[in-house]
């Protein structure tokens, strides 16, 4: 069943040089109980995305096409509406769990907090849900971890009690963005095990923001990749890594430092991600793009749907043969 | 080859109120002109800390580093012999390391200034080397702020090389940058390394990385290097169990779902480092006498050396699993 479905979303944001949009005409849909990546790099509007989601796009920032929300409809939301909803059925967490947490606050207080805001429930009862919710992201002994400070956590502890605090209400759907780019390896592992026992266990949907193809690959069941504010590409994860479509995303999956390549070298995509403001016109990606055309400089890239479950938003479509990318 | 770094026996140690933090505890490390050294470990291992006593802006407590002869001393207000100039380092944060009310050109040619060079000369070899790692010669003109990350830490290199160093030492050079930055950025300093012949140490969290660039690698955990090698021997079969774990955790790319063995507990407190081997709370395979007596570090037959009570001396590693 279908929890959130977006539909042409478009971000405006106000620059020093005037309005730009950070994100295009972007459509995509999230099953209750499914984990969607959204890989790019900085500047691709992968945030602004999220934000949007939430109400909580910069000052100035405009979202407009649709967002519907498990039935409600959260484009031109007031302030008042996403305060409902926000922290109750759709929850965030962020890259550094010691920005996103109180450091003068116990973790009592900040995890009971928006319980006793949405839910109306007693000291007591939140109580008891803020040691159950600290059971689950497994922090060992709960009860002295309630009266302890954020400082007094490492970061992989504090980012399970910003994922705790975020569960407390049961939310439907959960953004992560960037949830373990600040964590070690060592510590990413328990924190990508993590999610994935709470969807499976609370059939929660999440959407996770990351530049970290492994990251997606451990734990998303569809991926979506942007450039420049739009999509180039979407599908199914394990189609999309092994078989991409899109010049962009096989340059991301070339980069990688663990790619078949030999040698010391790695494969980098030439040039940068265009700033916002200054996405060039056409494919975004053309100025970057070994098989771009003329054609790829100005109007809409054409979008290719691939079995049904895929898509690309590229005119050229250069690995369109039957083994797939073959170069 | 003879080394042109050497740390020996090198401790480094912090006051935090009235106690002393010892993290880097007792390091002995090498490395050789023309070669990439990698040094991983979680945050919080020292591996930071180790990079900044090797050019000496931290003060060791006991033990030496020796560069090119001669042994590094910290860095004070007066100026430094003209000897350690060949030593330079690089951080991770290039938005922190250069001055934001500078002109590019100026903070690259302080160095060849210092070393005597005239004005117009050391501009002009700013010029050049800015060209060399991939910007354009007039960016000599512009600040920091007008520059994305990865071509920030492009100047934060140029300015490294403006005295051309025998050896860099270049702490998450590339962690802060977007996936196609870092690729480039790791492929100039390896283009670097074997134009200039520089010993370069590559402070990274990122095994994949490091695998790729690194001619050896030395693990780091709680202020000690537990295993050092050629990195493909290390790679190939891990000899001591942290290691193992380090390389269990990376995510790999290739779309099967697989979420990767995670390390129970977090690095320990420096200051209260457990006893016998530090791993040892966090082992899997951690046996009785771990927790009592500190492991020697050996030498296996292939030339690396381990820490650990399941390898032998002169043997060839014995295989992990878990």
């Amino acid at each position: 069943m279908t929890l959130l479905s977006v539909r042409d979303l478009t971000v405006t944001l106000m620059t020093g040089s005037g309005p730009a949009d950070a994100v295009r005409n972007l459509s995509f849909d999230i099953e209750r109980g499914q984990i969607l990546g959204i890989a790019g790099e900085s500047g691709s509007g992968k945030t602004m995305t999220a934000l949007s989601i939430m109400g909580l796009l910069p000052y100035k920032g405009k979202a407009s096409g649709s967002i519907n929300f498990d039935g409600e409809e959260l484009v031109g939301f007031k302030p008042k509406d996403f305060r409902r909803v926000r922290g109750k059925d759709v929850a965030m967490i962020f890259q550094d769990p010691m920005t996103s947490l109180h450091p003068m606050l116990t973790i009592e207080t900040q995890l009971t907090e928006h319980l006793r805001h949405h839910r109306k429930v007693s000291r007591a009862e939140a109580r008891a849900r803020a040691l159950e919710l600290l059971d689950t992201v497994k922090i060992p002994d709960p009860e002295t971890a309630l009266k302890a400070h954020p400082s007094q956590f490492s970061g992989g502890m504090r980012q399970r009690i910003a994922i705790a605090m975020a569960l407390a209400c049961q939310p439907k759907l959960l953004i992560a963005d960037e949830p373990t780019t600040a964590l070690d390896v060592t510590v990413q592992a328990g924190i990508l095990k993590l999610l994935d026992e709470l969807r499976k266990s609370q059939n929660l949907s999440v959407i996770v923001i990351t530049h970290d193809l492994g990251v997606l690959s451990a734990l998303t069941d569809r991926l979506m990749i942007m450039y420049a504010g739009a999509e180039v590409e979407s599908g199914p994860t394990s189609q999309v890594l092994t078989r991409p479509r899109h010049p962009y995303t096989q340059g991301l999956i070339d980069a990688l430092p663990d790619s078949e390549a030999h040698g010391k070298r790695l494969i980098a995509i030439e040039g940068m991600p265009p700033e916002l403001g200054k996405f060039p016109s056409g494919c975004a990606f053309h100025t970057r793009c070994s098989f771009a055309r003329n054609e790829c400089k100005s109007g809409t890239p054409n979008k290719v749907d691939i079995d049904g479950t895929r898509r690309i938003f590229c005119t050229v479509d250069p690995f369109d043969t039957p083994a797939g990318v073959n170069r | 080859m003879k080394p042109i770094v050497e740390v020996k026996n090198l401790s480094v140690e912090y006051t935090r109120g009235d106690q002393k933090v010892r993290a880097v505890a007792g390091v002995d490390l090498e490395v050789s002109a023309g070669e990439i050294l990698g040094l991983v470990g979680e945050s919080g291992c020292g591996k930071s800390t180790l990079g900044k006593a090797i050019v000496g802006i931290l003060q060791g407590a006991e033990g030496e580093v020796n560069f090119d002869g001669q042994q590094v001393s910290k860095i004070g207000r007066g100026q430094r012999d003209a000897h350690y100039r060949n030593l330079q380092m690089i951080f991770q944060d290039p938005y922190g390391s250069l001055n934001p009310r500078r002109k590019i050109g100026d903070q690259i040619a302080d160095g060849p200034r210092i070393s005597g060079v005239s004005k117009a000369d050391a501009l002009e070899k700013a010029e050049s080397l800015l060209e060399r790692v991939g910007l354009p010669r007039n960016a000599v003109e512009r600040y920091p702020h007008q520059f994305s990350g990865g071509q920030r830490q492009r100047i934060a290199i140029a300015r490294a090389l403006a005295i051309s160093p025998k050896v860099i030492i270049a702490d998450e050079p590339i962690s802060a940058l977007d996936t196609s930055s870092q690729a480039a950025v790791a492929n100039l300093l390896v283009n670097l390394v074997e134009e200039f012949q520089m010993g370069l140490i590559f402070i990274s969290h990122d095994l994949s990385i490091v695998r790729r660039i690194s001619d050896r690698v030395a693990v780091m955990y709680l202020g000690k290097i537990v295993e050092t090698g050629k990195t493909e021997e290390i790679w190939n079969s891990p000899a001591h169990p942290y290691t193992k774990a380090l390389m269990s955790a990376i995510t790999h790319a290739d779309g099967k779902a697989f979420i990767p063995l995670d390390l129970p507990g977090d690095v320990p407190n420096p200051a209260y480092p457990p006893s016998g081997c530090r791993f040892h709370p966090r082992c899997p395979l951690a046996q009785a006498e771990c927790g009592s007596s500190e492991p020697v570090h050996v030498s296996l037959s292939d030339g690396r050396k381990v820490s650990c009570i399941l390898q032998q001396a002169g043997s060839a590693p014995k295989a992990l699993t878990f």
